[in-house]
């Protein structure tokens, strides 16, 4: 029986084993995170009830009564896992003390400021950081690279936040170059909602005059949000070009007679790419974190902003439903660059 | 052989740090006012006797920035060794042991990396209750999986060299053939990595810290300090002058930490063949 | 040998920088030369300058690297060639094999991108024009099934057949000379004797010139014309590979011959070679041989021995030649 199931298993395309496996991880991951977000509920100090409902609900009796019904508090800790996860797949993560309206329903309004954001930083990351790590490894211990390496190193070393404060200060306040925080203009409504993207829904609209607020307003948070990510994937697509550059396989094709632009951007580029994209999930991943930050200072109504209203408020259930999307998201974006990865490295992709 | 100009990036870094924490340790006596004392009219801009300005209680920002200097750097010294041990302990148990028990600790250690950090120290925060102590906690707990993984693969190598393995026929325990073989190698690079992790983890707590979730006022801490200047937008050196003391550490630090990566790492020093 | 050679190596010194500012010479007044058709081997142990020597006919020294002397290539010096006139040469002129095919391919370009994209670069040619040509190369080779190993990658293949698919890379501008860095010390010693006869069959039905390096003496006695044995950055004996491999006259090619096993029911005592080669930044003085060399006099303490001619086509780099009677 064991040996017909991995006969099967073998019998399948290396890719789709790959992708099968990384699937399963993924999965598994889930549920780990579930189980955290678990426990974190249960280790506030106090009745978790009232830390659960907040102090007004939780001094009706029959709100309580409610509460614990719902969530078996009177049932061992296994079956309240059970009816936590059981829950978290209906789409029901609790209700926010704050917001008053289910934590599901909050998380699906702020996802896509943060998904739009984090998108137009990370793709100002990926160039800027590549660019700059390619300039720097070519160069390698000349002065461009110094720079590089300087410039890279004060990247991961700003505090985001106060970077924020810093360029909202010097472009919006003094400069005037920049719209000020938010995602439009105050007032301004936005374009219809398809993707919940305000740039690409206005242009499937057609609505230039939102695109450009859009833009406008998008762009500042940005930049900020990518200044930390530049500096790590600078520094790593340095690294892993300069790894492939000690490969026999990168002296065996300048002695073919290419050209050391076609090494460079052929030979070289792409198993450091490949590396890269790895990192990069990672990455995104730090830049989420970091989006908080940057979305309390540019009052971008995304995920991060909400997350940390919740955590001021100590809004347990708001800031888990939060960490449980984020950390799906986090989980997806690394298996989409697993497969990435599998597609561009023909070793895997090929068995 | 590596090129000479990355030495004096490592200088300026250990120079640097040296004078903030000289900074740190003689600020009762060096700053010019009482951190707390609301000795000065609100919101002065820099002067001639207020060098950083006054907040908006009238505090002279410039000692408040040498006094945060006791609050930032032993917090963020303490959660960098902290998660060290615990990451260290956790590697080199699952390298060693292997099976089972590497196992289950290094899935715990894939499961924290799935958050984000300063989410998932947002949310042990919000459930422990927001101070510094508590920040350091949340920050412990999903720093340490770095550590484990540098340290286990150093181990897994590690324990297949010929003295490690000899001194297991000749008797020695597990856990002292761990501390006596295994230790002077995994020392090194581990140092290297907590130099290269204390900026982040100043970065880290002064960030809960500015969201309101580390140092609460009236203490003087650089994150919590720029989360009050943002409050009055205008007045510019009320988060300027925290801010920098900040980018300051963590540049030295990450100056520091990156000269001995390439100094430890002999990967990057690979000389050309 | 031909009157007009191939390749004509002229005293070529090569410098490097070291680490501490000074310059080193891994390569000391080398003079070799390569006849149309001749496989030439250049022995030595690793260190030697042997793969230095053969990186400088491509005008691929290290960072740093500068040569001097000449090298005729055809009627042109290499040696004052510059960047973009080198790289015309390189793999068009002259290609070279590299020791470990694992390596030596690129793990994620396949074998048509990597078969052809030299060929594109130098001869212009269309890619259908360039995939015929990679076809006929491939099976030339022997790679079975050449149009669909275009399509594969090198990871697919065994280490013998990625070597084969090497060589044809090399051979797709239809170069005249060919540098083989110990083309077969990565590989299985049955798959070795494949290589070496492909090389073989190469050299005749193309008239292609070898330079092989290696310091395999049973591969260079199976496969060469000429020998020439480098220690230390320079050249200390050259012959026919018959003269030099059967009678060594330098005690350091004998002593590298102490590692072949024969069978010739030699009287002579072989001690065989003790000790490692001298690092090119702190040679001994006097002959750089003489702490390891079994018949070392006083003499050989103080001068360093110039290259001479003992035999017409035969010279060694030795003061007291305690080999040359017996050799004779």
């Amino acid at each position: 029986m064991g040996n017909v199931v991995r006969q099967s298993w073998y019998a399948l395309p290396s890719l789709l084993r790959f992708v099968l496996r990384r699937l399963a991880i993924g999965i598994l991951l889930c549920v780990g995170v579930t189980l955290v977000s678990f426990s974190l509920t249960q280790v506030v100090p106090g009745d978790p009830v009232a830390a659960s409902l907040g102090d007004y609900a939780s001094s009706d009796p029959a709100t309580v009564e409610a509460f614990r019904q719902r969530f078996g508090l009177d049932k061992p800790l296994p079956e309240q896992y059970f009816i936590y996860v059981t829950n978290l797949l209906q789409g029901d993560f609790g209700q926010s003390l704050q917001t008053r309206r289910p934590v599901a329903a909050d998380l699906a309004q702020y996802m896509s400021a943060t998904i739009e954001l984090a998108i137009v930083a990370m793709t100002v990351a990926m160039i800027g950081g590549v660019g700059l790590g390619i300039i720097a490894a070519v160069n390698r211990d000349r002065w461009p690279d110094q720079v590089i390496r300087v410039v890279s190193l004060a990247g991961v070393s700003v505090p985001t936040f106060w970077l924020s404060l810093v360029c909202l200060y010097v472009f919006f306040f003094q400069l005037g170059w920049s719209p000020g925080v938010g995602r439009l203009p105050p007032g301004a409504s936005g374009p219809m909602t398809i993707t919940g993207l305000y740039t690409i829904d206005a242009m499937i609209t057609g609505n230039w005059r939102v695109l450009g607020q859009a833009l406008s307003h998008i762009a500042l948070p940005a930049m900020v949000l990518a200044i930390y990510t530049i500096g790590a994937i600078t520094r790593f697509t340095r690294a892993a070009m300069l790894e492939a550059f000690d490969q026999e396989y990168i002296r065996a094709a300048r002695a073919k007679g290419m050209p050391e632009r076609v090494v460079v951007m052929r030979h070289v580029l792409r198993p450091a790419l490949a590396a890269i994209i790895t990192v990069s999930g990672m990455a995104f991943g730090r830049m989420l974190g970091g989006a908080v930050l940057v979305e309390s200072v540019f009052s971008w109504p995304g995920l991060g902003e909400y997350a940390y209203r919740s955590a001021l408020a100590l809004d347990l259930r708001a800031i888990m439903g939060v960490s449980l999307v984020i950390a799906a998201v986090y989980i997806l974006v690394n298996l989409v660059v697993d497969i990435l990865y599998a597609v561009v490295d023909p070793r895997i992709r090929l068995g | 052989m590596r090129s000479a100009w990355l030495q004096p990036l490592g200088i300026i870094g250990a120079g640097m740090l040296t004078i903030i924490v000289m900074l740190a340790i003689l600020a009762p006596w060096i700053i010019p006012f009482d951190p707390n004392a609301q000795a000065f009219g609100r919101f002065l801009p820099p002067n001639g006797e207020n060098w950083f300005g006054t907040d908006q209680l009238g505090r002279d920002i410039f000692s408040r920035v040498v006094h945060g200097a006791r609050v930032s750097l032993p917090y963020a010294a303490q959660l960098v060794v902290l998660s060290a041990v615990i990451g260290t302990i956790l590697g080199a148990i699952a390298g060693y042991f292997g099976g089972w028990i590497d196992g289950l600790i290094m899935r715990a250690a894939d499961l924290v990396m799935a958050f984000p950090d300063i989410i998932l120290a947002m949310a042990v925060v919000a459930a422990l209750g927001p101070n510094l102590f508590n920040a350091v906690l949340a920050v412990v707990i999903v720093s340490w999986p770095i550590y484990a993984r540098v340290v286990r693969s150093m181990i897994l190598t590690l324990r297949d060299e010929p003295y490690v393995q000899s001194s297991r026929l000749l008797g020695a325990s597990s856990g002292r053939a761990l501390w006596r073989d295994i230790r002077p190698n995994v020392a090194g690079p581990v140092v290297v990595l907590a130099a290269l992790e204390y900026g982040h983890a100043v970065l880290i707590l002064s960030g809960l810290s500015f969201l309101g979730l580390g140092a609460q006022p009236p203490t003087a801490e650089w994150g919590s300090m720029v989360s009050e200047g943002s409050k009055y937008f205008d007045k510019w050196w009320m988060s300027v002058f925290p801010g920098l003391a900040i980018l300051a550490v963590v540049l030295a630090a990450n100056f520091l930490g990156d000269t001995l990566r390439d100094a430890f790492d002999p990967k990057s020093t690979k000389a050309f063949r | 040998m031909s009157a007009a050679p191939l390749v004509a190596i002229d005293t070529l010194t090569i410098s490097l920088p070291s680490a501490d500012g000074q310059r080193l010479f891994p390569v000391r007044e080398v003079s070799l030369e390569i006849g149309r058709g001749d496989i030439v081997g250049l022995a030595g142990e690793s260190g030697s300058g042997k793969t230095i020597t053969a990186l400088s006919l491509l005008g691929l020294l290290p960072p740093g690297g500068r040569m001097s002397g000449r090298i005729d290539f055809e009627g042109r010096d290499l040696v004052g060639l510059g960047p973009a006139e080198i790289s015309a040469v390189r793999g068009r002129d002259i290609a070279m094999v590299f020791q470990d095919p694992m390596t030596a391919l690129h793990p994620m370009l396949s074998i048509e991108r990597q078969l052809t994209e030299h060929l594109r670069h130098h001869r212009g040619v269309d890619a259908k024009a360039a995939r015929e040509r990679a076809i006929e190369l491939l099976e030339l080779v022997r790679i079975p099934d050449a149009a669909t190993a275009l399509r594969r990658y090198p990871h697919q293949f065994s280490g013998g057949m990625r070597q084969r698919i090497a060589i044809a890379m090399a051979l797709c501008c239809g170069p005249k000379l060919l540098i083989a860095d110990e083309p077969t010390t990565a590989l299985d010693v049955t798959v070795q004797a494949g290589i070496l006869r492909l090389l073989q069959r190469l050299r005749t039905e193309l008239g292609l010139s070898v330079l092989l390096i290696t310091h395999d003496m049973g591969v260079m006695s199976a496969l060469t014309d000429r020998v020439a044995v480098m220690y230390a950055g320079r050249i200390v004996e050259q012959g026919m590979r018959g003269d030099v491999l059967g009678r060594p006259r330098h005690p350091y090619t004998y002593g590298l011959l102490g590692a072949l096993p024969h069978d010739r029911g030699e009287e002579m005592v072989l001690r065989p070679l003790e000790g490692t080669p001298p690092a090119i930044g702190a040679l001994p003085q006097g002959c750089p041989f003489h702490p390891r060399c079994q018949f070392a006099q006083p003499v050989c303490r103080t001068a360093e021995p110039a290259l001479r001619t003992v035999a017409p086509g035969r010279a060694i780099a030795c003061t007291i030649d305690p080999l040359g009677e017996m050799a004779a």
